[in-house]
């Protein structure tokens, strides 16, 4: 019990920040559908910092990972954002394409220029030492990722709902016209800049995920991740706090599917159809409450 | 020159998988097409297809006909649209997270279903498969021969329904309808148009075409099914739908630039060249990006289209 607790809590935590990622993005009123791409940057970016920089001080390194990851999680996100900004297209699909991209660019990556030594094996080298986070429970891979992922959320949280930039971003979010014509907030300006933070917070995703589970990249390092993080964002109706509880439920979800596979034979892909079916549940109820209080 | 007999053979090779590749990206296309005319963005076509591939499978594996597996291919493809339809033309809900939790849930559920049904390693079945059907004559023709007219059906359906669905929304009026619906709705509605009902038979032919697309991909070219398998070519299918400004007639044309794309990996493998094949695989993707980028500002979309 204790160690599916564990598992649990291991899974939640790229869906917490994911999700938070979501989040943020849909707040905006931005389609970002590019999480697991962004994710992917973050996690080549920890790869390659953890297996080719050869940092010996675990305070660089704290410093330094977190940082690169996100900026690359932005820079991938930049794509679609420039897109949307320069020529007004729409980033649902350019941000999918993108995740392909990655994938694909993750395949070449553990195949070519961070193939491990042996050149044996799809994956990067186990990264150092200093890189790596450090686990809060011995038996299991729960590290200090999760109360980071914790704090972050509630940040997002004070940001959105307490800060006059976070105002303006829910104004641009809930109805740009209406923004745009009251002449105090550059729509396209907040839009931008909500895109590459969700796409940073993405990148963090990633990273947390190779310092503090795997240690090396592979293909298939993120088994959907960053689309379960919009069934987890929409649960949690858009509010960084309750993302908390809703990548929880995930986590547990899909940490228990897992479980089940191993032992009852139960595929762990079907998680994906109830995920669906929460989203579905979420929305169609708020809907069905939205028609019934205009009657 | 034997040389010119191989550049030659790799043209024409280039062309006939061009074409064949084409033609499940052309036929969900065309279907997104006709929804997103009456207004109605459905990005849970890549689920439709996947579920239209999987329904294939199995029925043309239980039934003993390719036939019958196309069919259940269009019917679960239409399926999986009229379970978006009920909540984004229905409740008005979100076209975009409906669209995303219909493909969530297909990958989901066909993966589940596989695994049940044909065990977890995913044991090659042995289907019965849609073969080319060669136009006499025609087929011999020089380069292009092979290409147009040594296909298998459901390429010859792509070459039909491209200029028929042109003429039903240019020339008809339900087509007329269908525009109007996904231009003014509000006019529309004033006029005495359903639009809700328009724009649910609009989705549910969307959800038709994808899985036929789906049936495509399992019957006339892979001969199995794969978890994933159509590994975003219902996203391209819409990318492909603004590159072809919504005219079925551009998005015949592009599906086909499209299937080029994809192609350019077999031609380059004949001709030697040493690129990595995570390029490769890249390709449709970064034209669909490139697509996007050149177009998008100019293309003129539906005017309501993705608003509930």
């Amino acid at each position: 019990m204790m160690d599916l607790i564990l598992a649990s809590l291991v899974r939640a935590t790229p869906l917490l920040i994911t999700g938070l990622a979501v989040a943020v993005a849909f707040r905006a009123g931005i389609w970002n559908i590019g999480a697991e791409g962004q994710f992917y940057a973050g996690a080549v970016m920890a790869a390659w910092i953890g297996t080719r920089w050869g940092l010996t001080s675990p305070f660089a390194a704290l410093l330094l990972v977190p940082a690169a990851a996100a900026l690359a999680g932005a820079l991938w996100a930049a794509v679609p954002a420039l897109l949307r900004r320069r020529y007004g297209v729409l980033e649902v699909i350019t941000t999918i394409m993108l995740n392909f991209i990655a994938e694909h660019l993750v395949g070449f990556l553990v195949h070519g220029p961070l193939q491990e030594a042996g050149h044996t094996y799809p994956q990067s080298d186990p990264i150092a030492e200093v890189v790596r986070l450090t686990p809060l429970a011995d038996s299991a891979r729960l590290t200090w990722a999760f109360p980071a992922a914790v704090l972050l959320a509630v940040l997002a949280w004070v940001f959105i709902e307490r800060t006059r930039p976070g105002l303006a971003m829910r104004a641009a979010g809930a109805n740009p016209v209406a923004a745009a014509v009251s002449g105090r907030i550059d729509v396209g300006r907040v839009a931008w800049v909500s895109f590459l933070v969700s796409g940073a917070i993405a990148g963090l995703a990633g990273a947390a995920e190779v310092c503090g589970v795997t240690f090396a990249l592979y293909e298939r390092l993120s088994p959907g991740y960053g689309y379960t993080a919009i069934a987890v964002a929409l649960f949690a109706r858009l509010n960084p706090l309750a993302v908390i509880p809703s990548a929880l439920f995930f986590g547990a979800l899909e940490a228990g599917a897992a479980a089940l596979q191993r032992s009852a034979g139960v595929p762990s892909v079907a998680v994906y159809a109830v995920e669906a079916a929460v989203i579905l549940l979420v929305v169609g109820l708020q809907r069905a409450r939205q028609l019934s209080d205009a009657r | 020159m034997p040389a010119d007999v191989g550049a030659v053979a790799v043209l024409a090779a280039f062309l006939e998988a061009s074409v064949r590749i084409a033609t499940p990206l052309g036929l969900a296309a065309l279907g997104e097409t006709v929804t997103e005319r009456s207004g109605v963005i459905n990005i849970g076509i890549e689920g439709a297809m996947l579920a239209g591939a999987l329904a294939s499978a199995v029925a043309a594996q239980a039934l003993g006909a390719a036939s019958a597996g196309f069919v259940a291919g269009g019917l679960a493809g239409g399926a999986a649209a009229a379970l978006f339809a009920f909540f984004a033309v229905g409740l008005r809900a979100d076209q975009i997270v409906v669209g995303t939790a219909i493909t969530l849930g297909a990958t989901g559920a066909t993966g589940a279903i596989y695994r049940a049904a044909f065990g977890a390693t995913g044991a090659a079945l042995s289907l019965p498969t849609i073969a080319p059907l060669r136009i006499p004559g025609a087929a011999s023709i020089p380069v292009i021969g092979a290409a147009l007219f040594h296909q298998t059906a459901p390429t010859y359906l792509f070459f039909i329904a491209a200029p028929a669905i042109w003429w039903f929304i240019a020339r008809t009026r339900p087509g007329l309808a269908l525009r109007a619906a996904g231009e003014a709705p509000a006019a529309a509605e004033a006029a005495g148009l359903r639009v809700s009902v328009i724009r649910t038979r609009a989705t549910l032919f969307g959800g038709l075409m994808a899985g036929m697309a789906g049936a495509t991909l399992v019957l006339a070219q892979a001969g199995t099914f794969a978890e994933r398998m159509t590994a975003g070519r219902g996203f391209i299918a819409i990318a492909i739908v603004v590159l072809g400004r919504w005219n079925p007639l551009g998005v015949f044309v592009a599906a086909l630039v499209f299937g080029a794309a994809s192609a350019l990996q077999y031609a380059a493998q004949a001709l030697g060249l040493t690129v990595p094949y995570q390029f490769f695989l890249m390709m449709p993707y970064a034209v669909s990006l490139l697509a996007l980028a050149g177009v998008g500002g100019r293309a003129h979309a539906p005017e309501a289209l993705g608003k509930p």
